[in-house]
């Protein structure tokens, strides 16, 4: 693989950039592999590269049905973060912000990744209560956590409505200074490349349509591109999940909901955090490109269109402007959405099934990008070693059946209540 | 935009309305034994599927009755509405 840095910039600028070599190459399946991944966005990226890299297992094929990247992992906001206060998830997303800060140097590719610090709005005293408690629940995790005040939020952005009369006024917030953002393609390209380079048959425009299971084992999988033999297959498909879960006879607990995000037009820097207006379903950060970038509920119904709709929009952005009101001056540049698979209990699940060699990567709802390293680096273990690792043990899929729940936000089965 | 025929009210916007999850979940019956598996079941597990779904909708800014739709998650189109005791 040509590697690229400053030096070979400049060789292939005297070429005119005529002899780049292709970042992955496009590979007719082959008739077995030793592994394979279903769905080629950023976790199963990061999955077949972990099992190449750390388990040394290079029979590996991605199948995807459209082209990588091109589903959440190119719809979401880009905000990486481990403000969590139960053990499980804290743990395993700081476990995630540790691969983060050494992946562009690790895929040699720049991943942009900006550690500009996450800051979660309180609106009232027991707000601040509650927030006080996370925050030193992610500091026994070694995980950084700042209470800050009303005035320590207005320094740090001043442009937000700090008036007397609104109808949520800002008490103060938590500060996760070492969260931040990445450019989500980066990542894809980065895992995509590297995961070619070790030998790993990225297959796109192919879609799953059933698997072959024997006396409860995965013996391949059939494609729209013919037969595979396996006898390993990861899933890691999120909102497409439920659909293949069909196919597999399994019901699981799961939904797919549908969740918009929005930017508007670039304009000169003003934001310099990711700012999380809960209490109005609102969010926001600015891009590198200046872009305000913006986000907020589910569209609150079972849907898989990838494609929202404008009530939701509308409040989400009537949030904004509560909470930012110089945005009313933007126009808008782009919305889209993205289909999330939402779990009962708003935690994902990395796991075996009762079907042996098939594993189960799903349930990220809204917050999966964040994630993807650790995801990959788990899944891979738990594929490569038929065993959870100690960061996925509690990422179960049993844990519903047996109570062990991890209901970060307390939210319930209504999934789609914000 | 949905727009939403209340078997009570008629047509309305979808800002009317709140959505209420799977109709087709059974709860199990009352008085009886119930299984793990079974409570696992109506809590838990979802059938999700993409195409037709049968789920509740409340009428909370309006009439304020619950009643079931049928509706298309690929594509947003509502296909049938009814009130909680009509079958498809």
């Amino acid at each position: 693989m040509q590697k690229y840095s400053l030096f070979s910039l400049i060789k292939n600028a005297f070429r005119n950039h005529k002899d780049w070599e292709v970042a992955w190459k496009n590979p007719k399946p082959k008739k077995e592999y030793d592994v394979v991944i279903i769905g080629g966005g950023g976790h199963g990226l990061a999955t077949a590269y972990y099992l190449a890299k750390e388990h040394k297992i290079k029979n590996i094929a991605i199948i995807e049905k459209g082209w990588i990247g091109g589903g959440n992992v190119g719809r979401n906001t880009t905000i990486i973060r481990s403000n969590y206060m139960y053990d499980a998830n804290a743990r395993f997303n700081e476990f995630a912000m540790n691969l983060w800060r050494n992946m562009s140097q690790e895929l040699n590719f720049n991943v942009m990744f900006s550690p500009r610090g996450i800051i979660n709005l309180a609106h009232s005293d027991v707000q601040m209560n509650a927030f006080s408690r996370r925050g030193n629940s992610m500091r026994l995790n070694g995980i950084d956590a700042v209470l800050l005040d009303r005035e320590e939020v207005k320094k740090l952005i001043p442009m937000a409505d700090f008036s007397e009369n609104v109808r949520f006024p800002i008490f103060g917030g938590l500060m996760q200074p070492s969260a931040g953002t990445a450019r989500h393609d980066a990542v894809v390209w980065g895992y995509a490349r590297q995961a070619d380079s070790m030998g790993v048959d990225i297959i796109q425009h192919c879609e799953v349509n059933g698997f072959d299971i024997v006396n409860g084992k995965i013996k391949g999988i059939r494609t729209s591109k013919g037969n595979i033999k396996t006898k390993k297959v990861g899933l890691c498909v999120a909102g497409s999940t439920s659909i293949l879960a069909e196919k597999l006879n399994m019901t699981l607990p799961i939904e797919t909901h549908l969740l918009q995000a929005c930017v508007s037009e670039p304009i000169k820097p003003i934001l310099n955090y990711v700012v999380t207006f809960g209490a109005g379903h609102f969010y926001s950060s600015q891009s590198d490109k200046g872009e305000m970038v913006m986000g907020g509920d589910l569209d609150g119904y079972n849907s898989y269109a990838q494609r929202g709709n404008l009530p939701t929009l509308q409040h989400v952005l009537t949030e904004g402007l509560a909470l930012f009101p110089f945005l009313s001056k933007l126009k808008m540049l782009r919305t889209w959405g993205g289909i999330m698979d939402m779990s009962m209990d708003g935690s994902p699940i990395i796991d075996k099934t009762h079907i042996e060699g098939l594993y189960l990567n799903c349930g990220w709802c809204y917050g999966g990008f964040k994630s993807t390293p650790a995801s990959g680096w788990t899944f891979a273990y738990t594929i490569a070693k038929d065993a959870v690792h100690e960061l996925n043990a509690n990422l179960s899929l049993n844990r519903f059946s047996t109570g062990y729940l991890l209901d970060e936000k307390g939210l319930g089965t209504k999934t789609w209540i914000g | 935009m949905l727009f939403i025929k209340c078997p009570y009210c008629g047509d309305r916007s979808q800002n009317e309305f709140a959505y209420g999850g799977d109709a087709t979940v059974k709860r199990p019956e009352i008085n009886k034994e119930v299984s793990d598996k079974d409570w696992d079941n109506f809590v838990y597990l979802r059938k999700s599927p993409r195409g037709k779904h049968l789920e509740f909708w409340h009428h909370v800014s309006g009439c304020r009755q619950w009643f079931k739709i049928q509706r298309d998650t690929s594509t947003h189109e509502i296909f049938k509405t009814f009130k909680v005791t009509e079958e498809i």
